[in-house]
């Protein structure tokens, strides 16, 4: 069963990652990336991380890509155009990924000690991990809320027309 | 019962995967959806580990990750709009001066 | 039980409540007509069957004989996926919602009156939710139409935003019953009917208020149905798509309808209980254990939905800079307020 699973959404996963690449139209690829994040949650699920793949789904396929299809749609992002940089790129950078990958393959596949995981075995629970989260982890905990509010001073500040534009239109950037 | 090595093996795939599009792709979000795939591929390293080792700290390390990508997010959105609106395209290649 | 029983029990299962689901979706596009015509001083329908109970069946029947029509512009994946992916989402999220007494089991324990018990249900719920804001955004911008594309905006920025007060203010039930488990949550407010309830025993009711304005928002239900308000923008996102696929949309709004009302049910109204509590003893007839918890919840939802329907026929429509102000400057703090206000008297009760 479990196999099965593991089969199907890391395929899944991979048809996502690998559909971003191809395609050439930014929802597309957004989109893609939607399906790489939900069955990445089943993934979390089957390794008993059973919050965060709740937070997976509700942060980062709700959320953040959200934002993103936003974004796409608000700027009407249009095809992209093929250029002599992405042709150098795809030139230098594919061989040296694939030569990256194949080596943290072969230390994955060397390493030992791995133990197999069965379906539903060492379930993580919500209150486990609170406990850890606002005992041992507090301040790190803190200090993230502050990252959140310099993100949302600074998204505002930027997202705004500067001071000359702003009086030509009104909430034109929102 | 399946190893837990393929899951890393996934991890560093979508990992991969996401510094080629990282390379290869000409369009600015794009080039930011790769980054959070790239993130995503580190994420599910990490609740593998936690798995193996039986540590709840792996997970909650996922979470901060996810707080930073959501910050990230919202900024680098803000930084693409502001981009777009004085230079009207999301090309990277034609972004390439600090001044307009 | 073995694993074949538990599929076959879980399909039927699946497939009873998807079939009373879309009937009261059905039933339910019904009932608002009919109210918001005798709010209007009209009949509403009433020509189809005896008191018009036939019409949500002639309407059904209407757009699936109507003509598809394909715009030669749209984005045609998309436009095709929009729809689906709002229906799928609207539907599968009752899945984790548990209508019934947990005591109805098999040998085995297997319950009857839920699909799936999930240790976090209340986040499903909002997980998929938040996947549904894809089929309005995606069916907007492929649509490839300047009133769809606004709709679609106004609705997703909505959506976002109102999200956040919809899952604060779900957060002091959640700290009151220290579980994100529906039947748990339910479970601490069963204990003295009404008082227990968190609406007024958990001292929720701010919560409840909260809750209540943005799920109108999140259903882009009236005052807030700006997304599809006809005086500007003809129909908003759906404007491109006719017969079935119009069909869709509405059934995924009223879907969508009777999911918040059975959150706002298990809650805040204490689910399956009865209001009375232990005052009317529960006859000892094992057919009407298995079926007063499902009258009383299925009387709690309906309720909701009539309380929709009245402040619908009731408000009018807000402007989108008041939506937003209200959203961030008002419910939100509110929202962080009660959190703050309810820890406080569960760490000093």
């Amino acid at each position: 069963m479990h196999l099965v699973l593991f089969i199907v959404f890391a395929g899944l996963c991979l048809a996502g990652a690998i559909n971003l690449l191809l395609q050439s139209h930014p929802i597309n690829s957004a989109l893609s990336l939607v399906v790489v994040m939900s069955s990445l949650a089943v993934l979390y699920l089957l390794l008993g991380a059973e919050f965060l793949a709740a937070a997976q789904v509700i942060v980062y396929a709700g959320a953040i890509m959200v934002l993103f299809t936003f974004v796409v749609m608000l700027l009407n992002a249009g095809r992209e155009e093929r250029t002599l940089g992405s042709r150098s790129a795809k030139a230098i950078g594919f061989p040296a990924v694939v030569a990256v990958l194949s080596v943290i393959a072969t230390v994955i596949l060397k390493a030992q000690g791995f133990t197999p995981v069965a379906l539903s075995d060492n379930i993580t629970s919500t209150a486990d991990l609170s406990k850890v989260l606002f005992h041992e982890l507090l301040l790190p905990f803190e200090v993230t809320s502050v990252l959140i509010l310099i993100a949302i001073l600074g998204a505002v500040a930027l997202a705004r027309p500067a001071h000359d534009e702003r009086r030509g239109r009104t909430e034109a950037g929102k | 019962m399946i190893p837990l090595s393929w899951y890393l093996l996934l991890s560093a795939a979508l990992f991969s995967l996401g510094v080629i599009g990282f390379l290869i792709k000409r369009n600015l979000i794009t080039v930011f959806m790769s980054i959070e795939l790239m993130l995503n591929g580190v994420n599910l390293s990490f609740v593998t580990f936690a798995h193996q080792w039986h540590l709840v700290k792996g997970q909650i390390f996922v979470f901060f990750v996810m707080v930073v990508a959501a910050a990230e997010a919202a900024v680098g959105l803000a930084i693409i709009i502001a981009i777009f609106r004085t230079r009207a395209t999301l090309a990277v290649d034609r972004i390439d001066l600090m001044k307009l | 039980m073995t694993i074949l029983q538990f599929f076959l029990w879980s399909l039927l299962k699946i497939i009873v409540v998807t079939v009373v689901l879309l009937m009261g979706v059905a039933y339910t596009v019904l009932l608002e007509r009919k109210l918001v015509g005798r709010i209007q001083n009209r009949w509403g329908p009433s020509r189809v069957g005896p008191f018009g109970l036939l019409q949500p069946l002639a309407d059904g029947a209407k757009s699936f004989l109507k003509e598809d029509i394909i715009p030669t512009a749209v984005y045609r994946p998309l436009y095709l996926l929009a729809p689906i992916l709002s229906l799928g989402c609207a539907l599968v999220s009752i899945a984790v919602v548990p209508f019934g007494s947990p005591n109805v089991q098999t040998d085995g324990g297997f319950r009857f009156f839920e699909i799936s018990d999930v240790n976090i249900g209340l986040l499903v719920i909002l997980g998929i939710t938040s996947i549904g804001v894809y089929g309005i955004a995606l069916s907007g911008w492929s649509s490839n139409n300047k009133y769809s594309l606004l709709g679609s905006l106004r609705s997703s920025a909505q959506l976002i935003s109102y999200e956040l007060a919809l899952g604060l203010s779900l957060v002091g039930v959640v700290l009151r019953a220290g579980s994100l488990n529906l039947r748990s949550i339910v479970e601490i407010q069963s204990r003295h009917g009404i008082l227990s309830w968190n609406l007024f025993g958990g001292f929720q009711f701010v919560a409840f208020f909260i809750y209540l304005m943005a799920a109108y928002a999140e259903t882009n239900r009236a005052p807030f149905d700006l997304p599809e308000a006809e005086s500007e923008l003809t129909a908003g996102y759906h404007t491109e798509y006719s017969s079935m696929k119009f069909a869709m949309f509405f059934m995924a709004e009223y879907a969508n309808m009777i999911t918040v009302g059975c959150v706002a049910t298990l809650l805040f109204l204490g689910g399956w209980t009865s209001p009375f509590g232990d005052l009317i003893p529960m006859p000892q007839v094992w057919i009407l254990q298995a079926f007063v918890p499902i009258f009383w919840f299925v009387f709690k939802v309906f309720s909701f939905l009539f309380l929709y329907v009245w402040v619908r026929g009731t408000l009018p429509r807000f402007r989108y800079d008041q939506l937003m102000n209200f959203g961030w400057r008002y419910l939100l703090p509110l929202a962080i307020l009660n959190i703050v206000g309810t820890s406080l008297w569960l760490a000093y009760k």
